[in-house]
């Protein structure tokens, strides 16, 4: 539908990208630009078919992702991402469905979905892009927004204790978890082809800058200086506990891979349940038939 | 296209109405259903999560009903047919996501089976007070079809029509059931597959270079594909152009809104329904639908007995309302009573098409229970002349 750029010049990502949208919304100095670059080379390299790659995203900053990839692509209500991609994967389980979207939207007005999309396991990827408060809104307190940070909401310091989100994605029942910040652009792409690649619920939180609101708001420079906060700050910790993840207002961030783990998937316990009672009654289903 | 014969429950049954709209939905080739249990809408889902199965659906119970209104939505952009069912306070969750199905312009069917409200209300016991929020529900402006059956065979018929409905207009159908309806139990014939029209998606046949997914057919109408299907498309709530990109814009809002609202009014006297019973030589119109139409019946029937030339029109889509039919009765008609198990719902359209030609009255019921005949009775007898009354 879209032109393609045929000239794929300099760089591959473009072709990932819908170059008639651009110039895209986001601000000087966000990150969220980043994390797509490094998901669109993850894609280059996944060598998948891309007309089967759908990427699901909610509202926010990060939901308008799903716009400016050039795959099928669904920006949806706010939080509803992940029930919406549950839908989609479950009636055509050849789909690969990414839900891309933010903190705000993945685990706030979203969080009851996130908890049992990955208590069922449903074969999704789930990418947030934590900013540490909502973007799009105007730089209002998050549930990720770190204790003592300032927002427009919380205008003499946030009182509210924030999620650790690895703890909270294993302990619902993800099988795959890691964090990595904009800065970890290798790193973040290499886990992007992991979760990609791995069946089951799985769950990156990208740590990124969001200058215009919260730095601003925080004095902590510019989308740069945030950089070097994550740049020194980071500790790679693979496998560690993820009790151990939580956040503090600009203190030490533990990177990496936490988990990665086999569980069934909410597709293999349906068909096994199904054909175990059903015997030869059972038609299969889960998108074997329910497209027309 | 006809039926596929795997979901047809071919055959006469007794069958309540929750699990007549059950058949309905897989006789129309629904495949896919999420849902969160309500009474007295449960029973749909139970059974379809049955049967599904054994013709190659599934069903998913989901967390919550903003979850389920939307996850059928996923599936029918995987292409699917999906539906969802509800009662009151769920139906409230779910306004967001009928909103979102009329702007993306996703086919799908949600079963609202109507208890007293507000809130928690009556679980167990009917109501009809949520005709308005089927139609004004979600923000914004945007247009629905809504059907209101009355018996179980409605059920099963109205909510097959309203997966063609969906699928014809690409707009999200309702069927508005009531409690007593889901839960009264009458017989029920489901034709042969063979004999049972199914409108398929309407999918392009256009190669990706040559296709937008908001481009609109003659009819207003765009052509779908499915994710998947290699057209790299983007579908978006916001604003959008004919490419499905976000457009932020008053010109933008117009173009796309006023062909939204234009693709249902403009079908309007097509998609509308009414049923008539003694309307021919009526002087009083008794407006009423869904279980209350039955009760309505036997009042009319009692002012006949009387002498009274009372009639009945039952909206079978209440949505659109059926103007054109309102508008020929009232150059003709004493009175309308519109009987209605809510504080004046339909009363009010009534009311705005009958502008005045003749007097429109209400007979309220909180809910819980259906209207006394003899209530419908005095009311028709109120507005008879004094000559027919024969007291
Ligand atoms: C139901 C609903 N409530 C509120 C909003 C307003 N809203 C839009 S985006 C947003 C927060 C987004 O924050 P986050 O998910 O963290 O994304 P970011 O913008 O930071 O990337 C809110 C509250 C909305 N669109 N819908
Ligand atoms: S407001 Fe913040 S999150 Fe949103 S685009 Fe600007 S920098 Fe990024």
């Amino acid at each position: 539908m879209t032109a393609r750029t045929d000239a794929v010049a300099a760089n591959p990502v473009e072709a990932f990208l819908r170059s008639d949208r651009m110039p895209h919304i986001w601000c000087p100095g966000c990150g969220i630009g980043t994390t797509v670059n490094c998901f669109a080379r993850a894609l280059l390299q996944a060598k998948l078919n891309l007309d089967r790659v759908v990427v699901v995203s909610g509202i926010g900053c990060t939901g308008r992702v799903a716009g400016y990839l050039e795959l099928d692509s669904f920006h949806t209500t706010h939080g509803r991402a992940i029930p919406f991609a549950t839908g989609l994967k479950l009636a055509n389980p050849e789909l690969t469905v990414v839900v891309y979207s933010g903190d705000g939207d993945l685990v706030g007005i979203g969080g009851n979905h996130f908890i049992h999309a990955a208590r069922r396991n449903v074969d999704l990827k789930v990418i947030c892009v934590n900013n540490f408060t909502y973007g799009m809104t105007g730089g209002q307190v998050a549930p990720t927004t770190p204790l003592g940070a300032l927002s427009t909401t919380t205008p003499y310091g946030c009182f509210e204790q924030p999620f650790n989100l690895p703890q909270l994605a294993e302990s619902s029942g993800a099988v795959y978890v890691a964090r990595w910040t904009s800065y970890h652009v290798r790193q973040l792409t290499h886990a992007f082809g992991e979760a990609l690649r791995k069946k089951g619920f799985s769950f990156i939180e990208i740590l990124s800058p969001c200058p215009t609101l919260y730095e601003r708001r925080n004095r902590l420079g510019d989308g740069l200086e945030m950089m070097k906060y994550f740049k020194e700050q980071s500790l790679v910790r693979h496998g560690a506990p993820t009790k151990e993840l939580g956040l503090t207002f600009q203190g030490p961030i533990a990177v990496g891979k936490f988990v990665d783990r086999e569980r069934p998937t909410f597709l293999e316990t349906l068909n096994q349940q199904l054909a175990r009672t059903l015997e030869a009654q059972y038609a299969g289903c889960a998108g074997e038939h329910v497209r027309d | 296209m006809k039926a596929d014969p795997a979901g047809v429950l071919t055959g006469t049954h007794f069958l309540d109405g929750d699990q007549a709209c059950c058949e309905g939905a897989l006789a129309a080739g629904c495949r896919f259903a999420a849902g969160y249990p309500i009474t007295p809408s449960t029973e749909i889902v139970e059974r379809f999560a049955q049967r599904a199965p054994q013709v190659g659906g599934m069903f998913i119970q989901m967390e919550d009903e903003l979850a389920a209104s939307i996850a059928i939505q996923g599936a029918v952009w995987a292409g699917a047919k999906a539906f969802t069912v509800t009662s009151g306070p769920g139906f409230s969750l779910m306004m967001e996501h009928i909103g979102f199905a009329a702007m993306t312009e996703t086919p799908c069917v949600v079963v609202d089976v109507q208890r007293g409200g507000p809130s928690t209300g009556l679980p167990t016991l009917p109501g009809q007070g949520d005709i308005m929020q089927a139609r004004w529900g979600s923000h914004g402006d945007y247009e629905i079809i809504a059907l209101v059956p009355s018996s179980p065979q409605e059920c099963f018929e109205l909510t097959l029509d309203a997966f063609n409905l969906a699928e014809r207009y690409r707009v999200p159908a309702l069927v508005l059931m009531d409690e007593c309806v889901g839960h009264m139990t009458e017989k029920v014939v489901i034709p042969p597959a063979q004999e049972i029209e199914i409108v398929p998606r309407r999918y392009t046949a256009r190669p990706p270079a040559d296709y937008q997914p908001f481009e609109p057919g003659p009819d207003g109408v765009p052509e779908m594909v499915r994710a998947g299907d290699g057209y790299r498309i983007h579908v978006t709530g916001m604003t959008h152009d004919q490419r499905g990109y976000p457009e932020v814009s008053a010109e933008a809002q117009q173009r796309l809104v006023e062909r939204l609202v234009a693709k249902i009014r403009g079908h309007a006297e097509r998609i509308a329904r009414v049923e008539e019973t003694w309307t021919q030589d009526a002087d009083i119109i008794v407006v009423a639908y869904g279980i209350t139409a039955r009760v309505a019946l036997r009042g009319v029937e009692m002012a006949r007995e009387r002498g009274v030339a009372a009639g009945l029109l039952r909206p079978v889509v209440v949505w659109p309302f059926p103007e054109k039919r309102v508008r020929e009765l009232a150059a003709r008609a004493r009175a309308f009573v519109v009987v209605e198990m809510n504080y004046g719902q339909v009363a009010l359209e009534v009311e705005r098409v009958v502008a005045g030609r003749a007097p429109t009255v209400l007979v309220p019921h909180a809910g819980g229970t259906v209207h006394p005949p003899e209530e419908i009775l005095a009311a028709i007898l109120a507005q008879a002349p004094a000559r027919e009354v024969a007291r």
